[in-house]
């Protein structure tokens, strides 16, 4: 148990000598302080959670394709109790729905994409030796991993998991009389949320902390690589949304177990006259998409830093308006706080709110707009080599724009009432996060995985995981826009009740539906070929160089060998900004950003 | 158990194989001295050119769809706003589509020109601000007329009804709609939620209605399913009762809560104003069905018992949520009645239909009402078939049951659990 790392032990300079001890398992693998093992934990356990939820939604793809047949599929996960005879469960069916809603937002992509990079890439891009407390970055993560844990124990409870919806609308989530799942269920949802947000808003305010003050000589809030802009947007609308939500949730528990009403009025349940009265189920919708709406930008900028980095190291040219970009990411960050009212058109909410709503948020798309095209400007006139990394971030590019359009109807007040609450929504959104994110998500792990594991993944298995994706994906995904414009409502278990007025739009539906959930089978095995790719390679990768991209940045700086506080001997100094690929008159077409100006050389 | 052996095997098989392939590769890739992150110019080319065949195949694929599926797949709109939002709907579709497929063909067409070609380095180009601000202010142009329109077609929708339309409340809960029909006087009586009894189950207030309610919480079911006070404090006072803690404590509970309703019932009745009664009587109410006039204007109230549902009209292009202790409101004006719209969907059996669509519970999916758009003398006729909640509440029956112990119910027991 005690994997001594003497090895390192010479290279450290005299600054950190004192806080430097022989490391145990435990606290190299487990209660790590180091901010590259707490990344890794993160992107395990996140990569582990994505794949529960994946496989939660192919359960009920195959309902909704095959509805009412018995599936052995189904049996073998579910067992009797959720998919008597192999045939899945109203309830269980909205369970599902729950969960894997809730594990790719919040698990997934806030916790697997802002947590792993955040943590990797801010001190060794920024040219620190580690996060500003270490301890608290591991309780972040240990958090995290408990609230992970009481998430899929709440999958496994007699009554089964939360069944409101990953927005978890009360009254339904205040009341186990109107579905079991807001029993128990419900409650561990709540707590297991609390956690998270918790350790969400430690890891974050560490992230602050950390790009404000550790930066190193000569690295000016001017020159840090854009990823680095994006992890910090992200944790300030991190730390400003967070508690919102983490308030929601805690009127919420008061609702059930107290006997308040804060969101509770006038209600006959199950035979039962409540006494609640005064309460507002609007003020609960208020509070989560506070929350709600700055989340997506919270899972999508991480996104976008990664891509900008991926997209400029790999075009071998400078990205495109280099502060346009930080403009327009300050821009998105301060915009996506005021527009959170575009998910409550057509709740009861007063009009003339409406309208201020569908202002500020068509804003956003002016922003969103500048980042694409500057990505697509970056490409022009470039010298693009095509590891699987630039592929995702080139579909990410393509899937932003694709899923960025349909928000402009979304916002639209007027056309959202049509289409609200419709596939067309879930289309929308599961090709901004589902496909974007996911997509920048990947490009990361392709991009950092030398740096993180001191090894390469395989390239050829990357690319068939990039094709397999991308067309399944879209293949998933972009149907889903023709069932919403047909009117077909999300969240219904079967569209059987169709026969009875539109039998033609049944038909349509059900065409859809087998196509899209094979689209969705397919895609699902293209991901055990990364799966495979990533955990092979993590032992049996070929052996790393220290920069195999050829890239401007620090990391790229650091011995392969993973050691305590980075750098080896003193810190890097920095002499320019990060994007100097192809410059003229240089030898080679990067130039790392500890090289000094030359003679006569202007910064960009 | 055979399925799940051999689902086992087939995994365990597959990753072995997969595993001797890669290690093949690497032992080549090894032989011929190629590093991982080296990208050949042959896998360079190939992916480039995946991405434009990529780009076509999705197109092609979009196309088809649109073709196959139209973009409004709902068919026309049945209502006079309906029509503006689905043109609306279409001008900003072209503007969208325009923009999805100018963007992505520099970005498909920009990733296969400018592969990396021997030689050919790439052109250093950091910034723009004319560019910048092209695509800044061109889009920001686009936005304001997208929203000006937007918000002048919404102001009009959400606008105030005019003093002619006619008033209906649809109210829901889990898993069904009632409609309530204003009657003669064109003015909705008023309601208490906690005047619900199994004759009142839209909760409506009248001077009888209100008694039966107290009569109701006093004395409980008259076969003892559901106890009234009195016969709660009964039980709990006679000392030759023994409860389990847990029970006693329920009915204890539930008898705190009745005494508070209760008294709140009495401060209503003592408030009440019995000239408002007629208002409530003249009502109609139908379950399952809704019928409305062709070309005339409605102004709906929306109702929840029990949690959110959304009332979702996908011909009318309407749609609200019911939410619990509020009233919501929306105004439509029908404009192709049931049978024109048969005809033009070529579907004599199509129906048009409320849908609710905010998830409510295990049948959320089933939970629909039929909406028929009847001419004149249709509606006339269903109109005569109808009785007023006078009739139904008033009648015989009801009243003799009602001066003997209240029998009634509140909520819909044996729809639960489905």
């Amino acid at each position: 148990m005690s994997a001594i790392t003497h090895d390192t032990h010479g290279h450290h300079d005299s600054h950190d000598h004192h806080d430097h001890h022989e490391e145990t398992f435990i606290s190299k693998y487990v209660f790590s302080q180091d901010h590259k093992m707490i990344g890794k934990q993160f992107l395990i356990t996140a990569v582990f959670m994505g794949l529960v939820a994946m496989l939660l939604s192919l359960l009920f793809r195959i309902q909704l394709a095959w509805p009412g047949e018995s599936s052995d599929f189904l049996s073998l996960f579910l067992g009797e109790t959720w998919a008597p005879g192999g045939v899945l469960k109203e309830n269980m069916y909205l369970g599902l729905v729950t969960i894997h809603g809730t594990i790719m937002v919040f698990f997934l992509l806030t916790g697997g994409l802002s947590g792993t990079f955040s943590n990797i890439l801010i001190p060794l891009q920024l040219g620190a030796r580690d996060m500003a407390s270490g301890f608290l970055n591991m309780i972040s993560y240990w958090l995290f991993a408990i609230s992970s844990v009481i998430m899929l124990v709440s999958l496994f409870i007699e009554t089964g998991p939360a069944m409101a919806g990953w927005t978890i609308y009360p009254p339904l989530s205040a009341l186990p009389q109107a579905i079991e799942g807001s029993g128990l269920g419900m409650t561990l949802w709540l707590v297991s949320m609390t956690l998270f947000i918790a350790g969400s808003l430690i890891g974050s305010l560490n992230y602050i902390v950390t790009v404000l003050n550790l930066r190193t000589t000569g690295m000016s809030m001017t020159r840090m690589p854009l990823t680095i802009w994006a992890f910090f947007v992200t944790a300030i609308l991190g730390v400003l949304s967070f508690p919102v939500l983490l308030s929601a949730a805690v009127l919420l528990m008061m609702d059930r177990l107290a006997g308040t009403s804060f969101y509770l009025s006038d209600i006959i349940v199950g035979g039962e006259m409540l006494e609640n009265h005064g309460g507002s189920p609007l003020l609960y919708q208020h509070l989560f998409w506070f929350l709600g709406h700055p989340e997506v930008y919270i899972v999508l900028l991480p996104a976008l830093g990664l891509s900008s980095e991926i997209i400029s190291t790999n075009a071998r040219k400078p990205i495109f308006g280099y502060r346009a970009m930080i403009g327009s990411i300050l821009a998105i960050g301060f915009l996506s706080f005021i527009v959170w009212g575009h998910h409550m058109f057509i709740t009861g909410m007063n009009p003339f709110l409406g309208s201020v709503f569908v202002f500020t948020t068509l804003l956003i798309a002016i922003p969103s707009a500048v980042k694409v095209f500057n990505y697509i400007t970056t490409l022009w006139r470039g010298s693009i080599v095509f590891t699987p990394a630039m592929l995702f971030a080139i579909g990410l590019v393509s899937t932003f724009i694709t899923g960025g359009v349909t928000g402009i109807i979304l916002a639209d007040s007027a056309l959202d009432i049509a289409v609200h609450d419709t596939y067309f929504v879930v289309a929308h959104f599961h090709i901004v996060m589902g496909m974007s994110a996911v997509f920048g998500m990947f490009a990361g792990v392709y991009h950092w995985f030398p740096k993180m594991y001191g090894r390469m993944l395989n390239t050829r298995l990357g690319y068939a995981h990039f094709w397999v994706t991308l067309v399944g994906a879209y293949g998933v995904f972009f149907p889903m826009h023709f069932v919403g414009l047909a009117g077909a409502p999300r969240r219904y278990y079967d569209y059987s009740v169709y026969n009875e007025f539109d039998t033609n739009t049944y038909e349509m539906m059900l065409d859809l539906n087998v196509i899209i959930t094979v689209f969705a089978i397919v895609a699902a095995i293209g991901q055990l070929i990364f799966l495979f790719n990533f955990f092979y390679s993590i032992y049996r990768g070929p052996v790393a160089v220290q920069n195999p991209w050829r890239s401007n940045t620090l990391e790229w700086t650091t011995p392969v060998e993973h050691i305590h506080g980075n750098w080896p001997g003193a810190l890097p100094i920095v002499h320019r900004w990060p994007y100097d690929y192809s410059k003229p008159g240089a030898e080679e077409d990067f130039i790392l950003q500890t090289v000094p100006l030359a003679e006569g050389e202007e910064e960009h | 158990m055979s399925f799940k052996l051999i689902t086992i095997i087939v995994i365990v098989l597959g990753v072995l194989a997969v595993s001797q392939l890669v290690r093949l590769y690497e032992l080549s890739s090894k032989l011929r001295n190629r590093r991982e992150e080296d990208v050949t110019n042959r896998d360079n080319k190939l992916n480039a050119n995946l991405l434009l065949a990529f780009m076509i195949f999705f197109y092609a694929g979009f196309i088809y769809l649109m073709t196959e599926y139209g973009w409004t797949g709902r068919g026309d709109a049945a209502s006079v706003h309906g029509e503006t939002t689905d043109w609306l709907l279409n001008l900003n579709f072209v503007i969208i589509i325009a923009v999805f497929f100018l963007t992505n063909t520099l970005l498909f067409g920009f990733a296969w020109k400018y592969v990396r070609k021997p030689g050919v380095k790439a052109y250093f180009y950091p910034h723009d601000n004319k560019l910048e601000l092209i695509w800044t202010v061109v889009p920001a142009i686009v936005l304001a007329v997208i929203i000006i329109l937007g918000l002048k077609t919404w102001n009009g929708i959400t606008g105030d009804s005019s003093k002619e339309a006619i008033r209906i409340e649809l109210f829901s809960k889990q898993f069904d709609w009632t409609a309530r029909y204003s009657g003669e006087d064109n003015v909705l009586g008023k309601f208490d939620y906690k005047l619900t009894t199994q004759e009142n189950e839209l909760a409506l207030l009248t001077s009888a209605t209100l008694d039966s309610a107290i009569r109701y919480m006093e004395f409980g079911k008259a076969d003892s399913t559901v106890l009234g006070i009195k016969l709660l404090e009964n039980k709990l006072n006679n000392p030759k009762n023994i409860f389990i803690p847990e029970d006693r404590m329920k009915m204890e509970t539930d008898l705190d809560r009745k005494t508070r309703l209760l008294r709140l019932l009495y401060q209503m009745k003592v408030r009440h104003n019995a000239k408002l009664d007629a208002s409530a009587y003249d009502d109609i109410l139908q379950k399952d069905t809704l019928h409305l006039l062709k070309g005339k204007e409605y102004e709906i109230s929306f109702r929840a018992k029990d949690v959110i549902h959304s009332a979702y009209f996908p011909h009318l292009r309407a749609q609200i949520n019911t939410v619990p202790g509020q009233v919501t409101r929306l105004k439509v004006t029908p404009t192709i009645s049931t049978k024109e719209m048969r005809v033009r969907k070529n579907n004599p059996k199509f129906n048009y239909v409320l849908m609710c669509n905010k998830i409510c519970g295990s049948a959320h999916y089933k939970m629909k009402m039929i909406v028929v758009i009847d001419t004149p003398e249709q509606y006339k006729a269903w109109l005569k078939s109808k009785t007023t909640f006078r009739d139904d509440y008033l009648k015989p029956a009801t009243v003799v049951s009602d001066s003997t112990s209240a029998v009634a119910s509140v909520g819909d027991t044996t729809k639960m659990g489905m």
